[in-house]
């Protein structure tokens, strides 16, 4: 293991991705990558009573998902990093308990996907664990009773605004050597990461995260590149997880700034997840479960297949509370990147 | 230069940078557009009105005083909004009127109900009890202030035989 630059370490044995599933809601399952879930939950509800257990069954259903595809059991994952958006972590905590897999609850807003992927690619490189866990998810009506106002309160979103996902994203992280359970090869191998600072641009308008999470994506691309002595062309992809169509403008414009044009590799998952002329979802989707699913529907697929060779995916975090907010405090953002290799031969 | 001077010179720079970051999420965020938002609001407000007159002309129809009629006129208005609000419907009569449905007692009456729909899973006291005001609790506190300070402003001008 190498520490790299200031914030960067590269991967001696680069940790394994060994399987991903994702599940999303109707709105998601009807968007442009609706084939490639592993499924599209038509009841909001999920079969619970309320909002937050239906995120839970999000997680759970995800989880199981995801063994199931890596023809593993539960008993073979050492750990499990999970985060949502609600408070003191309600979805994660009360949806995995029942797997009773050592379990670590993440925070970083909806960049909880990129901190879980780092802490389960560090904690298995360094070997500590076979094999680790790696979840997020997110419950539009879950985050709007959260962070907005009740689901049929009538009020007027800005075009800035994001349309918060009802998606789950489960990646099972190995390392390397181990046996991959009923499939012959990883998926793909995370040679390398950038942990992101958390950077505050003094942005205040919650409804256009975008422009709250730009400096930070900038800052960690920008480091990202500083750290391992690269430009964007060594990318094939450079993908966001949440900027939306505001976000991904403030950014290429910042990083121009600092003299590097990745107009060419961009690509955000909130603006991919959703048809923004036909779902009505303004600026693009956002919420942990928007790079969580898009990861494991679509990243993870290219880069396995081989269609890309190498991909920084950098999942997009706002740090803000209703409590920091109604205190007139900013929105500082967070970006972690993950550097996605595929595995050859 | 000293070091309160060198954290002023970094603030400084920092600022410029903010502020030059702030014009543009300005110049790329996109805005409704306040005219077509206007006019929207204006036929639906228009409506609204045009359905109340309507209620309170068939109340009175049947016997009753304008009062009492507008009074009733007020509770139907209020049923049919909660009514829409449970059936989800109401979100979809704002993105399109904005304020034309929002300021007619409708809004209140959607904001209320909505409160009571999402945190009645939350219990009866602790939930909806505790909750149900969340977002018309300013409307309720802030409309009576108002009122108690124009009540002094109406009691001096009398006083003084203004009015």
């Amino acid at each position: 293991m190498a520490v790299m630059g200031k914030q960067s370490i590269q991967f001696e044995k680069a940790p394994l991705i060994m399987e991903a599933a994702a599940i999303v809601g109707k709105k998601e399952g009807e968007g442009p990558f609706a084939p490639l879930f592993d499924k599209v939950e038509a009841d909001a509800f999920l079969g619970k009573k309320t909002w937050e257990e239906a995120e839970g069954e999000l997680q759970r259903q995800t989880v199981e998902k995801v063994l199931e595809k890596a023809g593993l059991t539960r008993m073979d994952m050492r750990y499990v990093f999970a985060g949502d958006l609600l408070e003191q972590m309600t979805a994660s905590t009360f949806g995995l308990m029942g797997y009773e897999i050592p379990f670590i609850g993440i925070y970083g807003a909806c960049s909880t996907m990129g901190e879980g992927l780092m802490l389960a690619s560090m904690i298995t490189a360094a070997g500590y664990a076979d094999y680790t866990l790696a979840v997020a998810s997110s419950h539009f009506a879950a985050a709007e009773k959260e962070f907005r106002f009740p689901l049929n309160y009538g009020s007027q979103r800005p075009l800035s605004a994001t349309w918060t996902v009802t998606g789950c994203g489960a990646v099972i992280v190995g390392a390397e050597g181990v046996k991959s359970g009923n499939r012959k090869k990883p998926s793909a191998r995370i040679t390398g990461v950038t942990t992101g600072k958390v950077i505050d641009y003094g942005q205040k308008d919650s409804m256009n995260m975008g422009a709250c999470m730009a400096g930070a994506a900038c800052d960690t691309i920008y480091q990202n590149f500083m750290d391992f002595g690269r430009t964007p062309e060594d990318y094939d992809r450079i993908i966001t997880g949440d900027l939306g169509y505001v976000g991904k403008t403030l950014l290429l414009s910042l990083l121009k700034e600092k003299g590097f044009d990745i107009a060419k590799q961009h690509d955000d998952c909130g603006i991919l997840i959703f048809d923004q002329e036909k779902q009505d979802t303004h600026s693009g989707g956002s919420g942990c479960g928007c790079s969580g699913a898009m990861f494991a529907a679509h990243i993870l697929r290219q880069v396995e297949k081989g269609a890309w060779k190498r991909v920084l995916f950098l999942p997009t975090g706002a740090l803000l509370s209703k409590v920091s907010f109604n205190e007139n405090r900013t929105v500082p953002g967070i970006a972690h990147g993950i550097v996605l290799e595929h595995c050859g031969r | 230069m000293g070091r309160s001077e060198r954290m002023m010179n970094t603030n400084q720079t920092m600022e410029t940078k903010e502020q030059r970051f702030e014009k543009e999420v300005k110049r790329v965020t996109p805005k409704h557009n306040v005219w077509k938002n206007m006019f929207h609001a204006f036929w639906m407000g228009g409506l609204f009105c045009l359905l109340g007159q309507y209620f309170i002309n068939g109340y009175m129809s049947f016997g009753m005083d304008k009062d009492t009629a507008g009074k009733w006129n007020l509770l139907t208005l209020i049923l049919i909004s909660v009514l829409l609000t449970g059936l989800n419907q109401f979100g979809k009569l704002v993105k399109l009127g904005g304020a034309g449905a929002i300021v007619p007692i409708t809004g209140f009456a959607n904001s209320v109900a909505a409160t009571a729909i999402e945190f009645k899973k939350e219990g009866w006291i602790f939930g909806l009890g505790c909750k149900i005001f969340t977002i018309a609790g300013p409307v309720i506190l802030y409309g009576i202030v108002s009122s108690w300070g124009l009540g002094v402003i109406y009691w001096i001008l009398k006083i003084t035989g203004v009015v």
